[in-house]
């Protein structure tokens, strides 16, 4: 039972092959987009890899790279194909490559949607990554002499002006850390002395945050220091303060803009797997119904389809195949192997 | 005399007429660009419009936008009539349209020009529109609950992280400026009243600076107040201390922005001159090559172009002189204008 069949006469066979040549380099730009969307993605992730823990979520750009390539050679390969499909004469050495043709092209389709889905289920992963990350750039933030982590501090800083945010998950991630260096305090006054015995590490521990928490629109001067102290400050009330400081944390900040970017070249991709989809789909028809042409009358009509048996078959016939294949890899004694050799012989 | 002749045999006209086609195709396109680059300078004042004092660098974005959309219409017509050119036929009907079209391309090509030498003119003014702009800001950095200057605050704070700069000259600014509102000071308190008091005005002054001027490259964390007080803080050396906040002045990082923007876009103006005045010029010369062939029976004889058919002085005094007549005329005089106006004629 035939999959999908289709009436050719030469006028639209002449039309497929036209379609599927602009069609095919359609393809060709919106594989180069993909590879630009991957690239984009990745120069992103790359620009806050210090306060990242793993590159797990790398995987997502670096599939949409590699895919984007693929996807623009075959379809250069498609386009020249259509080219010489209407005449009779080249047309047949492509034969023998459309079959893997037809299964790169699905491979390329089936590896962009596992992209679309890793995009939002590796959201987990690339949380718990910045919650690591983060967690490192706020406890090292002081460590301005230590090589290695001596930009910390930058980075921390910029990113909190950038993204508007404070902390880790709010601003009191900076009341539990250490984030003043022991060469700014002096150790000789009462009250270093204090807050150091105050707790089991020996830290310089205080209600207070750097200066990059603090929040533009607010219609009062920053206030950074003493932040629980409703008496340290005039008119304050720390409860309902909001426009102090940050309110938002920086994991948060950085998840939604990470989500929104996949959220925006989601919607992209799936549209070059359509195009993609619809390339494959007229090239097959056109194969199929070059295949039918009867070669001493070229301009009948011919029957294009998409499979010659039905899906069920079709797959039998694949799985036979492979079984077959791999009995002639098998280590086996001599009968099965003549057996094997007999069968097949008996068969074709 | 006649300024620049050259001989033009048949080939040579037909290849000028080609060139001069994607000249004026090209110079079309740089028409457009020269149009966008007004736009963008424009969006550039204009988003730090709230910290100049006036509005009088426009004129070169304005200047820059009007250039770019004239030329478009100039080398639109440049195309148009040299695909006319070679036709023998159809060249005369632009005759008349010729005289005004060369006044009016010629204006905005020296307005092109002059516009790339006002944007290096006007420094002084922006510098000035800045000051006042910027001392203004300074001023009502605390008035956030005044209607009109409550996004003084907001705006000046956001620059000065942007810009990597603090004050207007330098960060001593903030301690000639109360830039804490009266509604956060503590009025029952001895310090503050010491140093309300301590001044004429009777304002609260101090020798800090708002949270926009740290600068996130320092080691240490940022230290706002008591800047020049070297025992306020542990192991502070206000004369050595360079890191801490940003030294540079918010007036001089603009003027070295707008600067840097103008230096690209006049360099890139400068460059559409030339393409534009090599159009007009060969028009030029096509226009002179194709009028000795007009009225003759074979078109393909050699011809010869010139830019002007007499001298530069004498074309000058043949415009100017219809001018003076008429300025003559205009005279409250009495015999003597008429006197005037007969030998002119």
């Amino acid at each position: 039972m035939v999959l999908l069949k289709l009436q050719f006469p030469l006028q639209r066979r002449v039309r497929l092959a036209q379609g599927l040549w602009l069609l095919s380099w359609l393809a060709v730009l919106a594989g180069a987009f993909t590879f630009s969307l991957g690239v984009y993605l990745k120069t992103e992730l790359l620009r806050r890899a210090e306060v990242m823990d793993n590159t797990e979520i790398h995987v997502v750009p670096n599939i949409l790279m590699l895919v984007g390539l693929v996807t623009m050679g075959i379809n250069l390969f498609a386009g020249r194909v259509c080219q010489d499909s209407l005449d009779s004469a080249r047309f047949p050495p492509w034969k023998p490559f459309l079959l893997p043709w037809y299964g790169l092209a699905w491979m390329v389709c089936v590896w962009l949607l596992s992209a679309v889905v890793l995009s939002y289920a590796l959201q987990g992963h690339l949380e718990e990554s910045l919650k690591v990350g983060l967690r490192n750039g706020i406890r090292f933030y002081r460590d301005t002499d230590v090589p290695g982590r001596c930009f910390q501090k930058e980075t921390i800083d910029r990113l909190q002006m950038e993204l508007r945010c404070c902390g880790n998950t709010n601003y009191r991630d900076w009341f539990e850390v250490q984030w003043i260096s022991n060469r700014y305090l002096d150790f000789t006054s009462k009250e270093v002395k204090d807050r150091v015995r105050s707790n089991v590490d020996g830290r310089y521990l205080m209600d207070g945050v750097p200066f990059s928490c603090c929040n533009p629109g607010s219609p009062r001067p920053c206030l950074q220091n003493h932040l629980t102290d409703n008496t340290a400050h005039y008119n304050y009330e720390h409860q309902s303060e909001e426009l102090n400081l940050y309110n938002r944390g920086c994991r948060q900040a950085l998840v939604d803009y990470y989500m929104g970017l996949m959220n925006t070249i989601g919607p992209g991709i799936l549209s070059v797997i359509s195009l993609q989809i619809s390339v494959l789909v007229s090239l097959r028809y056109l194969h199929t119904s070059l295949e039918g042409v009867d070669p001493e009358n070229p301009e009948a009509d011919s029957e294009g389809y998409i499979l010659a048996k039905g899906v069920k078959e079709t797959l039998m016939d694949v799985k036979t195949t492979v079984f077959k294949l791999l009995q002639f890899g098998q280590v086996e004694a001599g009968d099965e192997a003549e057996a094997g050799a007999d069968g097949e012989k008996a068969a074709s | 005399m006649v300024l620049m002749k050259m001989k033009f045999p048949f080939e040579k006209r037909m290849k000028l007429a080609q060139g001069l086609w994607l000249l004026s195709w090209i110079a079309t396109l740089a028409g457009a660009f020269t149009f966008t680059l007004g736009c963008f300078l424009k969006t550039e004042l204009r988003r730090r419009a709230e910290v100049m004092d006036n509005t009088e660098i426009h004129a070169v974005p304005n200047t820059l936008m009007i250039v770019g959309l004239a030329s478009l219409g100039i080398n639109y017509f440049a195309g148009r009539m040299c695909q006319d050119a070679l036709d023998a036929g159809r060249f005369p009907r632009w005759k008349t349209f010729l005289q005004p079209y060369w006044g009016v391309s010629l204006l905005f090509t020296l307005l092109m020009l002059t516009t790339v030498i006002m944007s290096y003119a006007m420094k002084g003014n922006l510098e000035w529109s800045l000051k006042i702009g910027l001392k203004n800001g300074i001023r009502f950095y605390k008035d956030t609950d005044t209607p009109g200057r409550c996004f003084q605050k907001q705006t000046i704070d956001r620059l000065q992280m942007e810009f990597q700069c603090c004050g207007n000259t330098d960060f001593k600014d903030w301690f000639e400026v109360q830039w804490i509102s009266n509604r956060y000071l503590d009025f029952s308190s001895k310090e503050v009243k010491d140093r309300v008091k301590s001044n004429v005005d009777g304002r609260y002054l101090f020798d800090g600076v708002p949270f926009s001027c740290c600068n996130p490259s320092s080691p240490r964390p940022c230290i706002q107040d008591r800047l020049t007080n070297n025992s306020a803080h542990y192991n502070y050396e206000h004369q050595t201390e360079e890191l801490n906040i940003y030294i540079r002045g918010c007036r001089e990082a603009l003027v070295n922005y707008y600067m840097g923007l103008m230096n690209t876009i006049g360099a890139a103006v400068l460059s559409i001159f030339l393409v534009q005045s090599s159009v007009l010029v060969s028009l030029r010369y096509l226009q002179t090559a194709m009028e000795a062939v007009a009225g003759q029976e074979n078109t393909e004889i050699e011809t010869e172009g010139y830019l002007l058919e007499k001298g530069v002085k004498e074309t000058i005094m043949e415009y100017v002189t219809p001018v003076l007549v008429f300025l003559q005329l205009n005279q409250v005089g009495s015999e003597d204008a008429e006197a005037g106006e007969t030998p002119a004629k």
